[in-house]
């Protein structure tokens, strides 16, 4: 596979997964005008993830054949995240890193420059809208800030793998992409008087992580049924 | 109204630059700020607008309809207020 | 405009009032938010925009079921826009029901405490994929049929909400037909799929115009207002009408013996409805009534503390930021 293909694969991945999972709450968001806001930025994540399989092959040959160890997205955007809490502070720490990223490609002049220069401004949003929630979650009552900060901690350990350089991404300076995602990240934990969490960005394990095919638990079981319908009909369209 | 009722807002959305803002519906929302965004979210997810305002519901002032004949009675028989109250010989043109 | 209750008028006799606004009903005016109107017509509205509202929202719950296993990605962002819709147009229902002085709030109270219904076609489970093309063009189809007569409801803010919803609605009734034509010009297996799902859908699809005339409760009171258009037997008949047809260019039976063209009446004769089925899952035993109450319920109650945070949110900080004023 090509650089350039590798690159695709892992960004798409990322945003196949995220948007599944936001999916899933289709009929559960804790208000009603939370369900429309949601599933708009479940559906621009589609959006970039079938552009982005586009440019490797085709997207549901990728997005429903593949085994788990195939897909190359971060960890972050696999976990459940049922608490509400949860998909805020993943959303937070996932949506300032792909605006952040985004903007780096929609600057610089490579294959990728056309897509992201539509997906900043798709993330530019999805992260005002996290922040949004970030901020009225810490700092609204002593239940949503404990389950806020509880929220935020519970993912720390997924966020180092978001800076690790991403072959097929030459433009990218992985390092400045850390410091501006630490001190956005930074800075609205703190407006939402929460701490940010001193512990380890990742699992000491040598496997590696989700851009090595390595993933979490759940994610099989989250694979199982997104792809189940249509393994088993192999061949069919729809 | 009970503990975690929203207040209601009244948005208007401007469709496109040149146009003014009109009333599209009403939505709940904590405070001005999300309003606004879930006005974006609901009211424009079609493309219907490029600029939104949001009003709590509460903050308007509605003529009621008991005053309709005195607010909006008297202007019924002020013809001459519109252009085709003239008659303009044929011919005049640019009038 | 949903502000403020309507007020008490003691300045005008209750006859004139009445007479004022039988005659904006006769002359096809619109009923607005704060114009007196008879308390009976008032509570219908709240009812039946109630009930409509209600119907949308739990209306995501049987769809949203295969949003996880959509078999394409073109399918599964065409259903999670659906569904998104959906919610979209519980709010604007909920929206109109609110002009006449109800909160929200309430009217979920007396959906979660089972006091309002929802459409009970929505207390039928989606068994396969198929199931989200029936709804789509069966369901939806009907629901269309139903609404685009209320477009000109005699009650302004449900008339406003409904041109709304039947503009974003028309493409669930195609995506809904769309996705059926795949799977019946598809494998062996897609094609009995596709079958399966209308012989499951179409009865309970008919039974979505209510009661025949002749023992409907409520109809000919809303008609004379101008809040309901046709009756529900001429709606169900212009619904069989346009779907047979549409069968047949799915390649698919609709599961009806009877049906058949009686060319005296113009019209497709159909079978007998089994309206002691309507009526058991109208009173609570559908296959899924419990299961989808109790969903809205949790989701509710569930997100309780998200809707206090931002409220207590506010509370703190209103005023801290003032927006731009408006241009």
């Amino acid at each position: 596979m090509s650089p350039a293909h590798a690159a695709a694969l892992a960004l798409g991945d990322d945003a196949l997964i995220l948007s599944h999972r936001l999916g899933e709450w289709a009929g559960r968001a804790p208000v009603l005008e939370e369900e429309v806001a949601l599933a708009n930025i479940a559906l621009d994540l589609l959006g970039q993830a079938r552009a982005l399989l586009s440019l490797v092959g085709d997207e549901d040959e990728l997005a429903y054949l593949r085994d788990e160890r195939a897909f190359r997205n971060v960890q972050l955007v696999e976990q459940p995240c049922e608490d509400f809490a949860a998909t805020v502070a993943r959303q937070l720490l996932f949506s300032t890193y792909q605006h952040a990223l985004y903007g780096q490609l929609a600057g610089a002049d490579g294959p990728f420059t056309p897509l992201a220069a539509k997906a900043v401004k798709e993330t530019a949003y999805h992260r005002d809208h996290a922040e949004q929630w970030t901020l009225r979650l810490g700092d609204g009552t002593a239940e949503s800030h404990e389950r806020m900060r509880r929220a935020v901690e519970g993912l720390w350990r997924f966020t180092g793998e978001l800076f690790q350089p991403v072959e097929g991404l030459p433009e990218i300076d992985w390092q400045a992409l850390r410091a501006t995602w630490t001190e956005r990240v930074t800075d609205v934990l703190e407006r939402a008087t929460l701490a940010v969490p001193t512990g380890p960005q990742s699992a000491a394990w040598a496997a590696g992580a989700g851009r090595q095919g390595v993933h979490t638990e759940p994610f099989g079981r989250m694979l199982a049924e997104m792809q189940h319908l249509h393994r088993s009909h192999p061949g069919a369209t729809w | 109204m009970s503990t975690t009722d929203w207040p209601l807002w009244e948005v208007f959305v401007r469709s496109r630059r040149g146009l003014a803002h009109t009333h599209a519906g009403s939505l709940h929302a904590p405070d001005a700020e999300l309003a606004l965004r879930n006005a974006r979210d609901l009211y424009t997810r079609r493309s219907e607008g490029v600029s939104l305002w949001v009003v709590p519901s509460a903050a308007i002032t509605a003529s009621s309809p008991d005053e309709k004949d005195p607010f909006f009675g008297p202007a019924a028989d002020k013809a001459y207020r519109h252009p085709t109250f003239y008659e303009i010989p044929e011919g005049v043109r640019h009038l | 405009m949903t502000a403020a209750a309507p007020e008490t008028v003691e300045t005008r006799d209750a006859p004139a009032l009445e007479a004022a606004f039988e005659a904006a009903v006769a002359a096809d005016e619109r009923i607005e938010p704060r114009d007196w109107m008879p308390d009976a017509y008032r509570a219908t509205l709240v009812r039946q925009m109630a009930q409509h509202a209600h119907s949308e929202i739990i209306g995501m719950q049987p769809e949203a079921n295969w949003i996880t296993r959509a078999p394409s990605l073109r399918r599964k962002a065409i259903l999670m826009a659906k569904v998104q819709d959906e919610a979209g147009h519980g709010l604007y229902l909920y929206s109109a029901a609110e002009t006449l002085g109800v909160g929200r709030d309430e009217l979920l109270d007396k959906l979660h405490s089972g006091r309002q219904k929802y459409s009970s076609i929505f207390n039928y489970p989606t068994l396969t994929w198929a199931d989200v093309g029936a709804i789509g063009w069966l369901v939806d189809g009907a629901a269309i049929t139903n609404q685009v007569p209320l477009c000109r409801c005699s009650y302004g803010p449900y008339a406003r909400a409904m041109v709304r919803v039947c503009k974003e609605e028309s493409f669930h009734q195609r995506q809904g037909y769309e996705l059926l034509l795949a799977l019946s010009r598809g494998t062996g297996a897609q094609h009995a799929m596709a079958q399966d799902a209308v012989d499951r859908w179409w009865w309970p699809s008919l039974m979505m115009f209510g009661p025949p005339d002749d023992a409907s409760a409520h109809s000919a009171q809303s008609m004379a207002w101008k809040i309901k258009r046709h009756s529900n037997d001429e709606l169900r008949q212009r619904f069989v009408d346009i779907c047979v047809p549409q069968a047949e260019s799915l390649g698919l039976t609709l599961p009806d013996p009877c049906l058949r063209w009686n060319e005296e009446r113009g019209h497709y004769d159909f079978g007998p409805i089994d309206w002691d089925e309507f009526h058991q899952v109208l009173r609570g035993n559908g296959p899924c009534n419990e299961q989808r109450l109790a969903r809205r319920r949790k989701a509710h109650e569930d997100g309780a503390w998200v809707r206090e945070a931002a409220l207590a949110y506010a509370a703190k900080h209103t005023g801290a930021e003032p927006e731009e004023a408006a241009k």
